[in-house]
């Protein structure tokens, strides 16, 4: 039992932090702290000074770019991003896509869509789910039908994350409808421009805008963008929803939430005094802050064991579970924290260069809207009641 | 960093394990529990000889572990067979006590702790004190070099079976104060001391001890007079950490025996597996003990670092243990549906002790509260 990182992971962490400390620029942290809107050029800056160092796809091996980090040093890094402030590393084309390319993909693929997604010269946006398959993602229904060199693409994609940046979408689509769901499943990539595709928009329900739907009307695309084989996909998709999940249980940003609500509870009054010092309060905080105590030795278990040679398969589905629940928790304490400051609804104080003063406590307007937006974390990447299933399967044979 | 127990910690665990499953079945263990003493000699002489007692104390009094890691292997694999005999109050409690803070003299008796021969028992709690650790009431006065004790302590674990009696008395101060309380060792039947045994609803033994005019010479104090709150606090650190390794075993032995039943009892036509809301109860059960079992590696794993990190590491495992362990006596039974509550099946004991287990050293409230403060005073 050694509870404690080795003196070259502390080095490595201090290495990591001097890298934040000069290159992340301390505007952006302060947006991505203070929880205001980033636009696309903040997350391509942020991209960009990543792969200058050579750290943009950590997850990928070094062959093609990749880090070659071992499980604690990947654990570390993203630790170290979180607690800084950086922004997230959109993880469509670097840790989605890109590794299935490196597993599945042709040499040609690789050589051409590897490089240009460490440049930044393409956008990834992911087309898995359906308005008809939600958890029950091999029920697709979106048709490619082999048309000569192309495949003719029609139907619909939805939850498409920041789809209306992108350039590029990788899709399931169905190749085979007369066999077994699973296994009439293809993985293509179509590039957004082609005629066909339009992008809508869905605002969610705190009134913001990240994903959309996307449809595919006739949609020609080149059979040289199916990945691996045709029917395949099912394998392939699987693969990625299994890859790299490290940072699953969200351990840096639950550590950071928490700290931003004790400082807010500090702040806030109750009869006069800081609600921090409310018994009732303090104790809901405490509560939350063991737990998480707890799912941070859990999840460095994990990690542990990723370093010794173990491949991560039910911890990730109870990391999954268990860290939603604390970081919904942390978000439902902070609205609460606030009393009827939470309150105001003025999404415009979240974009840049907003002058105005604050209606309230200058910390108080983003937290009702992310605590609304939080309650995503338990239902997309496999709603929580799949990973139970998941669970009962692998780990109980129930 | 690496979570894998050392060399001499598995094997330990392992014919620790091969004892009990050889000579420690539900059958043997209700039968021992349910007897006069409440635990048996023999049984007891055996996990000395295994090395139990010795494994819980460091080298320098002759032991060969007393690290948190050695504490929690031991206990764990203890709790998976709700061990009766006591190791609690003879191993982590008395003889904590003596290798903390106790004179040459009263460092050598650990020789024969270790070897079995010799029972100890901590009296502190007293019958308004609730978990409170600096509420002693029981009062040492010194008069002509003597000591006299006067007062009553509440449930103490083994206290009519023990041959020597750790009490705690106030010699200065409020009676809440954390300065002023002393330990002395005492001989169990010593002139003053009445014991009342009992039964307790977890197949364990505890008593009710009346001090009356209990003389004491001045070898009787354990370390310094009116000094002994930082000990005692160390040594119930110990002890909730013990538990709630203890208390780990003892949910895992109720997950398996739950897991079984669930796959092999048939309602309906199909084992009860198969129906969703119990897989993910299941799930849930599963998933809590994970985190139970973290919090309290975390909390063996800081056992050297400072009162701060360390006392709010052992309250966070003790408080997340005892939520831990009611949701698994509870759901196991309810999972089991009848058979769970009968006296002659395994689980509900194991729940019986799960749930008492809430009742020792603090409960989830009571660590939550305390976990609360000291976040406040850092």
């Amino acid at each position: 039992m050694d509870m404690n990182f080795t003196p070259e992971e502390i080095a490595f962490r201090d290495e990591v932090r001097g890298f934040l400390k000069d290159r992340l620029p301390e505007a952006l942290a302060a947006k991505v702290k203070g929880g205001k809107r980033l636009l696309k050029a903040d997350y391509e800056l942020w991209h960009a000074r990543l792969n200058e160092r050579g750290w943009l796809a950590w997850h990928w091996p070094v062959e093609h770019g990749g880090t070659g980090w071992t499980p604690i040093e990947k654990h570390i890094f993203e630790e170290e991003c979180v607690a800084a402030g950086a922004p997230r590393v959109v993880p469509f084309g670097l840790n989605m896509l890109g590794p299935v390319l490196i597993r599945f993909g042709s040499d040609e693929q690789r050589g051409h869509y590897l490089p240009r997604i460490l440049n930044g010269d393409d956008w990834w946006c992911q087309g898995y789910s359906e308005p008809g398959s939600g958890s029950d993602l091999a029920s697709l229904k979106t048709k490619a039908v082999r048309d000569g060199d192309h495949y003719v693409v029609n139907g619909q994609k939805t939850w498409t994350t920041l789809g209306h940046f992108a350039d590029w979408i990788f899709c399931l689509v169905r190749t085979d409808s007369e066999c077994k769901p699973q296994q009439g499943i293809s993985f293509l990539l179509i590039d957004m421009k082609t005629p066909g595709i339009t992008v809508r928009p869905i605002v969610t329900l705190d009134g913001e805008h990240e994903v959309n739907e996307v449809f595919f009307e006739d949609v020609r695309v080149p059979v040289g963008n199916l990945v691996g084989e045709e029917n395949k996909g099912w394998t392939y998709a699987k693969y990625l929803l299994t890859y790299e999940r490290t940072g699953i249980a969200g351990v840096a940003f639950a550590k950071s939430g928490l700290a931003h609500l004790k400082q807010v509870a500090s702040r806030q009054k109750k009869g006069r005094k800081p609600l921090a010092q409310d018994p009732l309060f303090a104790s809901r905080v405490a509560q939350v802050e063991i737990d998480l105590m707890a799912m941070e030795t859990f999840n460095l278990r994990t990690v542990s064991a990723a370093q010794h040679g173990g491949v991560p398969g039910v911890e990730s589905s109870m990391l999954k579970i268990k860290g939603t629940e604390i970081r919904q928790e942390i978000t439902d304490l902070l609205r609460r924290a606030l009393g009827p400051y939470a309150a105001p609804f003025v999404p415009e104080s979240l974009d840049e260069g907003y002058n105005e003063p604050p209606i309230g406590p200058d910390y108080a307007n983003p937290a009702a809207s992310q605590y609304f937006n939080m309650r995503k974390v338990s239902i997309y990447g496999g709603s929580n009641e799949i990973q139970k299933n998941i669970v009962a399967k692998m780990m109980l044979g129930l | 960093m690496d979570f894998n127990l050392s060399d001499d910690r598995r094997m330990l665990k392992e014919s620790l394990s091969r004892f009990l499953q050889d000579r420690y079945g539900f059958e043997t263990r209700n039968e021992i529990a349910g007897s006069e003493q409440g635990f048996s000699r023999e049984l007891w002489a055996q996990m000395a000889e295994l090395g139990l007692i010795g494994a819980m104390l460091p080298e320098e009094v002759g032991g060969f572990g007393g690290e948190g890691f050695d504490v929690m292997t031991v206990m764990e694999e203890l709790g998976r067979a709700i061990v009766v005999e006591p190791v609690l109050p003879t191993a982590i409690l008395g003889a904590g006590i003596l290798a903390d803070a106790g004179s040459e003299t009263q460092k050598a008796l650990l020789e024969t702790v270790i070897s079995g021969e010799l029972l100890l028992a901590f009296a502190h709690g007293e019958p308004e004190s609730r978990y409170s650790l600096s509420e002693v009431t029981c009062r040492a006065e010194q008069t002509d070099g003597e000591w006299i004790l006067d007062g009553q302590k509440a449930v103490v674990l083994n206290g009519d079976t023990a041959d020597k009696i750790i009490v705690s008395a106030r010699t200065a101060g409020g009676d809440d104060d954390e300065d002023g309380i002393t330990l002395f060792l005492i001989e169990a039947d010593a002139k003053g001391v009445s014991r009342r045994g009992y039964a307790t609803v977890d197949g364990g033994r505890a008593a009710e001890i009346t001090l009356e005019d209990v003389a004491l010479g001045a070898e009787a104090v354990i370390g310094e007079a009116g000094k002994a709150f930082p000990v005692i606090e160390r040594t119930v650190g110990r002890a909730i950490l013990a538990v709630c390794a203890e208390a780990l075993g003892a949910m895992d032995a109720a997950k398996d025996m739950t897991l079984e039943f669930l796959q092999t009892r048939k309602q309906f036509g199909v084992p009860l597996g198969k129906f969703q809301v119990l897989q993910h109860r299941m799930v849930e059960m599963c998933l809590e003990i994970e985190q139970a079992r973290s919090a309290t590696i975390l909390a063996a794993g800081r056992m050297k670092e400072d009162r701060a990190a360390r006392e709010a590491a052992l309250s966070a495992a003790k408080n997340l243990v005892g939520r831990t362990a009611r949701l698994v006596a509870e759901e196991s039974i309810q999972m089991h549906g009848g058979i769970g509550m009968t006296w002659e099946y395994a689980l509900p004991h194991f729940a019986k002790r799960l749930t008492m287990i809430d009742h020792l050293f603090g409960d989830a409230d009571h660590h939550l509260e305390r976990f609360t403060a000291l976040s406040q005073a850092s």
